[in-house]
């Protein structure tokens, strides 16, 4: 099992070395940087900016520059954000937390509503169960997450059953533990909402359409035959073998809940990755876009090693194809 | 493509939305007709205006055959809170005077479809300048319909092309495009799109724009196709006629273009269809944002810029209407592009195979 880590590891690097190189680049193709907007500001001398542009090697070219960039990289040396006037990673470290804390909460509050509804879907194929929930399903999938977002701040403001934004109360400070816990909780609710409600849409129809296909396989049938509870067929028969192809895509997830969550960030004012990358492009601050982006691709690779890993650990197939080595 | 039009119209709900579609088009087109004001006039006396109501009955239950509204006047210019006065009515007109505009772009008309003679109409209210929203959600329906279609066009041709290569030649070639596509597709698209909008100044003309956010989504989108489309091609090359082309030497780009890619049409349709909705939201998502189209042009997408203000949410929630727009566009190209493919499947798993 190490060794089959160790390589999905060494296969990952490649592709991080491509996504950092490329937006290297496009950062670097932006007309003009950050350093002419210090140079605007008249109470900076030409002394600091050519100390500034000395450490950083923006004099140098464009691949000494990234090479240097990356081999401080390798051990979370993100350079320094010129417009926070603050190191990155000190920066990162602030916002991340609170973004994994709202994609983690969406994603778990997603699945939870979405494979019951797939299964409910999938027992009675074209029933008017079936029928309601893939309209329920298609009505979200269409609803752009930042619309629902606006319309259930709407609803906040009005009925004050929902919070209207940020990540804490003013007198977070001042709380207990347990109500710091509830705080935290009450204020993702709305965000967490938003983004697990326009993906578990098309989750459920992910789940309905697995689930219709394992049932009519024939271990339902034999699992049938030999006269198991219904609820064993499907919770622990079915089920199982459906939701192998899912964790294939809960790697994925990590990504798109990461990049969907920014926007969602943005409108109700989380402060997470979203609003800092933001700021990071407009203001052309080449370290914090390339920290962001250097921690997003790590955060992607580690969610495709653990799907990897929890795949090859449920489906036998895949630990004797990839594992084992057998089958080859 | 008869055969695909059958399908559709056996299913209720595809062809309600190919109907959708075509009204929406159809009104994109005769925006500046069918809207009672242009996009840009600002009617700084009534910022905020509430939607007006169609009344047929007035206040004293009387009957009018010609619709009407009534006045209504700003009670308070700090909250814009508005107030109807029953005693003024303005009689609904059609084929009304109004401002100019060029009908297709070459007919110079001052006629509207509808509209008031001397008091003012807003369907779905004004925003903070006064501007009358429905029209300028017509405007905009031009921007974000034809974003779809332009975006899909361009980012289609490439992947496929690409892929198609790809899938040809195989080898070294496909080993570096495919993981390059690999690279694009890893990266969490949104950062990409900031990123790749900050390589350009914000202030563009708005025809720049356009066609900078269309370029942008298509660097976005294309990798996903062109693996696809690359899996395709692989089985396809392999084809009887295939070899015929190359046997009597036809060149490669030929063999992809006239013999490989035509195969793949099917799938390319349904495709293309269930991802306009990407790119539709793309472009609101820059523009929300203030990176895409920029004021006075109107893209449903900054239109809904405002509504970032929760104060605006709550006290006017007109301004949401552009989301409306987005819902039901987005709604009907997912339940066609759906329908397409059911429709498709049976022969889509024959070509795959």
């Amino acid at each position: 099992m190490f060794s089959y880590i160790l390589k999905r590891l060494l296969q990952m690097i490649p592709l991080l070395v491509g996504i950092t190189f490329l937006s290297f680049v496009i950062i670097q193709m932006a007309p003009g940087d950050y350093l002419d907007q210090l140079r605007m500001n008249p109470q900076i001398s030409e002394s600091t900016i050519e100390k500034l542009k000395q450490t950083y090697g923006l004099d140098q070219p464009l691949i000494v520059q990234y090479f240097k960039w990356l081999f401080n990289a390798l051990i979370f040396n993100l350079g320094f954000s010129f417009s926070y006037n603050m190191p990155v990673l000190e920066l990162i470290k602030d916002r991340l937390p609170n973004t994994l804390f709202l994609s983690i909460t969406s994603g778990i509050l997603a699945w939870m509503i979405a494979i019951p509804l797939g299964i409910v879907a999938a027992l009675k194929p074209n029933s008017f169960v079936d029928r309601l929930i893939q309209m329920f399903s298609f009505t979200f999938m269409s609803l752009p997450s930042f619309f629902l977002a606006f319309l259930l701040l709407f609803f906040a403001v009005k009925t004050g059953l929902l919070p209207t934004g940020g990540a804490t109360s003013p007198n977070y400070d001042s709380m207990n533990f347990f109500q710091k816990v509830l705080d935290r909780l009450w204020h993702v609710s709305l965000p967490a909402i938003v983004l697990a409600v326009t993906s578990l849409a098309g989750l459920v129809r992910l789940v309905r359409s697995a689930m219709i296909e394992a049932l009519q396989s024939e271990y339902v049938l034999f699992a049938r035959a030999k006269g198991l509870k219904e609820r064993d067929i499907i919770l622990k028969h079915a089920l199982k073998n459906a939701l192998n192809p899912f964790i294939t895509i809960l790697g994925f997830e990590i990504a798109s809940l990461l990049s969907g969550a920014a926007l969602v960030e943005i409108i109700v004012n989380w402060p997470g990755m979203g609003m800092l990358m933001l700021d990071a492009v407009l203001s052309q601050d080449l370290y914090l876009v390339m920290g962001g982006l250097y921690i997003g691709s790590i955060m992607l690779i580690i969610g495709n090693l653990i799907a990897d890993i929890l795949l090859a650990k449920l489906d036998p197939r895949i630990r004797q194809r990839e594992v084992e080595g057998v089958l080859k | 493509m008869k055969e695909l039009f059958y399908y559709i119209r056996k299913n209720k709900f595809a062809y309600v939305s190919l109907y959708i579609l075509g009204i929406f088009y159809f009104l994109a087109i005769f925006a500046d007709f069918i809207a009672p004001y242009p996009y840009d006039i600002q009617h700084r006396d009534t910022p905020y205006h509430p939607p007006t109501q169609i009344h047929f009955f007035d206040e004293k239950g009387n009957f009018h055959l010609r619709p009407f509204v009534y006045k209504y006047e700003l009670v308070d210019p700090v909250f814009k809170t508005y107030e109807v006065n029953y005693n003024v009515k303005y009689p609904i007109e059609f084929f009304v005077k109004g401002h100019k505009h060029y009908l297709l772009g070459i007919f110079e008309t001052d006629i509207h479809l509808f509209g008031v003679r001397d008091g003012k109409i807003f369907l779905l209210g004004a925003d903070n300048l006064g501007r009358d929203i429905f029209s300028r959600i017509l405007y905009a329906s031009r921007i974000s319909l034809s974003i779809g279609l332009i975006g899909v066009a361009l980012s289609f041709t490439i992947g496929a092309l690409i892929g198609g290569v790809a899938g040809y030649f195989g080898g070294k070639v496909d080993n570096v495009i495919m993981r390059l596509s690999e690279i694009v597709m890893s990266f969490p698209s949104f950062y990409l799109m900031l990123a790749l909008r900050a390589v350009f100044p914000i202030t563009l003309s708005s025809v720049e724009v356009f066609l900078l956010i269309v370029v942008i989504l298509s660097f976005v989108g294309w990798a996903g196709l062109a693996r696809i489309v690359r899996g395709m091609v692989l089985s396809i090359r392999e084809q009887d006629y295939v070899v015929a082309a190359k046997s009597y030497g036809a060149s490669s780009l030929r063999i992809i273009v006239k013999h490989i890619l035509p195969n793949t049409y099917s799938y390319l349709l349904i495709a293309a269809t269930l991802s306009i909705p990407g790119y539709i939201l793309g472009e609101s998502a820059l523009s929300l944002l203030g990176l895409g189209i920029q004021e006075p042009y109107a893209s449903w997408g900054n239109m809904l810029a405002s509504a970032r203000s929760i104060t605006a949410i709550s006290s006017y929630p007109w301004i949401l209407s552009p989301g409306v727009a987005i819902f039901l566009t987005i709604l009907a190209f997912n339940i066609l592009g759906d329908a397409l493919r059911d429709a498709m499947d049976p022969k889509l798993k024959r070509l795959i195979k």
